[in-house]
């Protein structure tokens, strides 16, 4: 076991230097000029290349690497250029939403999609096992964007309950910051609940045609009790396994929803960054998204530890 | 489990109890359409810096609603030297920074000593200008080594602006966000919000309010400037009550509008013009003839319909200044949306054409962009090109066009500027590189003498000398369309709204 969690930790660190290395490459050959952006249409091309060469992106690829190689080993994520902030600082500020708006949206997953997909393998062939598939096709398959707007415009100003967009003023304490949250988190967790369900389903179904289910009902078990305590902890692994890469998955931004509701988290500050093509801002937040991204499955893969006494490391 | 609940149960009732109307009272929420750049508006080129910093940093001199260039942190209209190379400007006493400190005239110089070295405007004219200093504490005296009668525009202009800092402020960069305006940064969160405050120690002119003139009445106690950059959202928001006003809406936004008890649209007719702008300095387009017959080619008319679709929306229109304005002349203007293919084919055939593909830059970061892009396409193909259109993400386009070799014709667009001169179109060192002797003759005899008349003569020559030259197509002029709440007031149309003066209804 120890060995194993070692050798799971070094591969972890060799994930994320090629991470590191592949970020860095990735928006370097990019095309586009921060400085021009900053400067806007009317900035001459002289005005851009004095202010790269204040940015430091003038310097040779190589200098640039080593540069941020021995920054990163520092800890230190470098400076937004855009921001002139650090990029550290940046990503604390816009973790709030993220963080909250991934745990509301995963529970509303878990709680729509496990009892629905337990019942649904439960009653196998049957219209509310039909339905439940159909409906989970269905909200795969609408893009999120496209139901963030529906919601936008007929709950939130068609009612005025919810607000459109934003996550609050200066003056917003956390309740009123998380009510910005409601339908960005109710739209995110329809559209991934549709694989839990599926996950969940197929998971349950295998476990409930095996001979132990059958042995424990030829006792005069509850159907309550096999579905629940001996069905399901049984397909728990493919169910956590699901539920964790959609937690990393969110973690990593709901990219789309934070932009059409436009909340200030890590996803809408990739999208920025890209933009802006603010190197650093880019580089920062998906080392910190990989990291974490990395982690989630090493846990994912030690809670199995937890839920099943057959696996062993 | 029971944590969980009660964590739901008091989100929500919070919620109901608060509903949406999070915002204080006697606040203005304003959604611009990005996070500006930077708070330091010698900087940048770019609308929504201008937008958000002419609320804290202030010009000598501004524009009224004639455009015509008024005095704001400068007492009077400067006095100017016969041979129109010296400027004396007084400046208003007892103005104060937000920080408390009193504004004097070497605020003023050092401030102008930055703008001329670091700002794309300033640098513009500096090779113009001898020395900017303080005569007293409250004159600053401006020599130039020729006279260059658009200064005082470029002095009044809030984009590449030429503010006043503190001058323990000011560096290479600014060291922290004081200026003397009616508001002043409170708080930034980026991407999120700007809060500005009303400052209390703010000294506003007296004369009537007009235009970003006058008197600065500073009714509302907060303007919070919200990022919102899909402009779908915008219109939600406008709609639902939760901004007062929005900014760059799409036009088919109007009808929602027109329909809303809370909001209405606000169309700024004109706001400005499209452009195809050519390279002068490498490729196809060196070639007189070959530009001739893209100014052949072209369909403006159609090419304004697919990019705006409601013809409420645009105008073909080719004089380079919108009817009404005091620069509008007809002159050279026959040559606009002409489409000739025929003349389009022997300007080709004059050219030598090779099939070499025409190569057009452009985007989706504006719709109509591409729009535009994809019928002249069309056009251009009719009359005997190969068209390669190159459409890449607003970054990559700011990069390239800086490169002479990777482009023909880019597009992008710009409002109408009260002077002529700001346009750096004209001017042979811009990235187009358009030369020409008798353009610059005229061009520098334009920016030399002062009377209105004598400069619109000029200028008029000028126009024709881009129908003639084709260093740029203007492809018509188009309105945009803003949002305000229905009890907003006091918000003057322009492409650089302000709010100082704004009021909400009770």
């Amino acid at each position: 076991m120890p060995l194993y969690i070692a050798r799971r930790l070094f591969g972890m660190l060799v994930v994320m230097l090629i991470v590191l290395t592949v970020v860095f490459v990735i928006v370097r050959i990019a095309p586009g000029d921060p400085a021009a952006l900053i400067l806007g249409p009317d900035a001459t091309p002289e005005d851009a290349i004095e202010l790269r060469e204040k940015m430091g992106l003038n310097r040779p690829i190589i200098v640039q690497y080593f540069s941020f190689m021995t920054q990163i080993a520092s800890g230190d994520l470098g400076r937004s250029l855009f921001f002139d902030t650090p990029v550290t600082t940046i990503i604390y500020q816009r973790a709030e939403p993220t963080i909250f708006l991934t745990l509301f949206s995963l529970l509303i997953a878990v709680s729509i999609a496990i009892p629905i997909g337990i019942y649904a393998a439960y009653r196998r062939g049957s219209f509310f096992d039909q339905s439940a598939l159909s409906l989970a096709m269905l909200a795969a398959a609408i893009p999120s964007f496209w139901t963030g707007l529906l919601f936008q415009q007929y709950i939130a100003a068609g009612t005025g309950w919810f607000p459109v967009s934003g996550y609050g003023g200066p003056d917003a304490n956390f309740f009123e910051r998380m009510w910005h949250l409601i339908l960005p988190a109710i739209v995110l967790g329809v559209v991934n609940s549709a694989l839990i369900l599926r996950f969940t389903r197929a998971s349950m179904l295998d476990v409930l045609a095996d001979d132990y289910i059958r042995t424990a009902r030829s006792k005069g078990m509850s159907e309550r009790r096999v579905v629940l305590r001996h069905a399901l902890k049984n397909a728990l692994i493919p169910i956590v396994t699901i539920v964790g890469l959609t937690l990393a998955l969110l973690i990593s931004g709901a990219v789309v929803t934070e932009r059409v509701f436009n909340l200030p988290g890590i996803g809408s500050l990739v999208v920025g960054a890209v933009l802006r093509r603010d190197y650093p801002t880019i580089q920062g937040t998906l080392i910190i998204v990989a990291g974490l991204y990395v982690m989630v499955n090493f846990l994912v893969d030690m809670l199995y530890l937890a839920i099943d006494p057959r696996v062993k490391y | 489990m029971k944590v969980l609940k009660s964590l739901i149960t008091a989100v929500t009732l919070a919620g109901m109890m608060t509903g949406t109307a999070f915002a204080a009272q006697n606040v203005v929420n304003v959604a611009i359409v990005g996070e500006p750049d930077t708070m330091d508006p010698m900087m940048s080129t770019k609308d929504v810096v201008s937008i958000v910093t002419q609320h804290f940093y202030e010009t000598l001199f501004t524009f009224n609603s004639n455009f015509e260039v008024v005095p704001l942190l400068a007492e009077t209209m400067p006095t100017i030297s016969d041979d129109g190379k010296t400027y004396s400007i007084s400046i208003r006493q007892g103005i104060t920074f937000h920080d408390g400190s009193t504004m004097d005239a070497h605020d003023v110089a050092d401030s102008l000593n930055r703008w001329v070295k670091t700002a794309s405007r300033g640098k513009g004219v500096a090779d113009k200008i001898d020395s900017i200093s303080a005569s007293d504490d409250f004159t600053v005296m401006i020599k130039m080594n020729t006279a260059y009668s658009p200064l005082l525009s470029l002095l009044a202009f809030s984009n590449s602006a030429a503010v006043v800092y503190p001058q323990e402020n000011i560096g290479e960069d600014i060291s922290a966000v004081i200026g003397t305006g009616p508001y002043k940064l409170e708080a930034h969160k980026p991407d999120q919000y700007i809060q500005l405050v009303k400052f209390d120690n703010y000294v506003s002119r007296n004369e009537p309010s007009d235009g970003g003139s006058g008197a600065r009445t500073q009714s509302m106690d907060e303007i919070r400037f919200i990022p919102v950059p899909d402009s779908n959202t915008r219109v939600e928001g406008i709609l639902s009550g939760q901004f007062d006003f929005a900014d760059g809406l799409p036009v088919e936004a109007i009808k929602r509008l027109e329909a809303s008890d809370k909001a209405e649209p606000m169309v700024l007719r004109p706001f400005g013009w499209p452009i195809f702008a050519f390279n002068h300095k490498d490729g196809l387009n060196t070639n007189l003839h070959i530009r001739l017959a893209v100014q052949a080619a072209l369909n403006e008319d159609d090419m304004l319909f697919a990019a705006f679709g409601d013809d409420a929306f645009f105008v073909t229109d080719g004089p380079l200044y919108p009817e009404g304005w005091f620069w509008r002349t007809d002159a050279g203007a026959s040559a606009y949306n002409v489409h000739d293919v025929d003349a389009a084919a022997a300007h080709l055939k004059e050219a030598g054409y090779d099939g070499t593909p025409l190569r057009i830059l452009t985007s989706h970061q504006y719709e109509f962009h591409f729009k535009l892009a994809e019928v002249a396409k069309a056009n251009l193909e009719a009359a005997g090109f190969k068209v390669q259109l190159d459409v890449v993400d607003w970054a990559t386009l700011g990069q390239r066009r800086n490169n002479p070799e990777l482009w023909d014709i880019y597009i992008t667009h710009s409002p109408f500027i009260a002077e002529p001169a700001l346009n750096g179109m004209y001017s042979p060192t811009s990235r187009l590189g358009w030369k020409d002797d008798e353009k610059e003759a005229i061009l520098a005899e334009f920016t030399t003498v002062s009377d209105p008349e004598q400069r619109k003569v000029l200028f008029s020559k000028l126009q024709e000398k881009v129908f003639e030259q084709v260093p740029f197509i203007k492809i018509g002029g188009f309105n945009a369309l803003l949002g305000k709440s229905t009890k907003l007031n006091g918000v003057t149309k322009t492409p650089w709204p302000f709010f100082w003066n704004a009021t909400i209804d009770d």
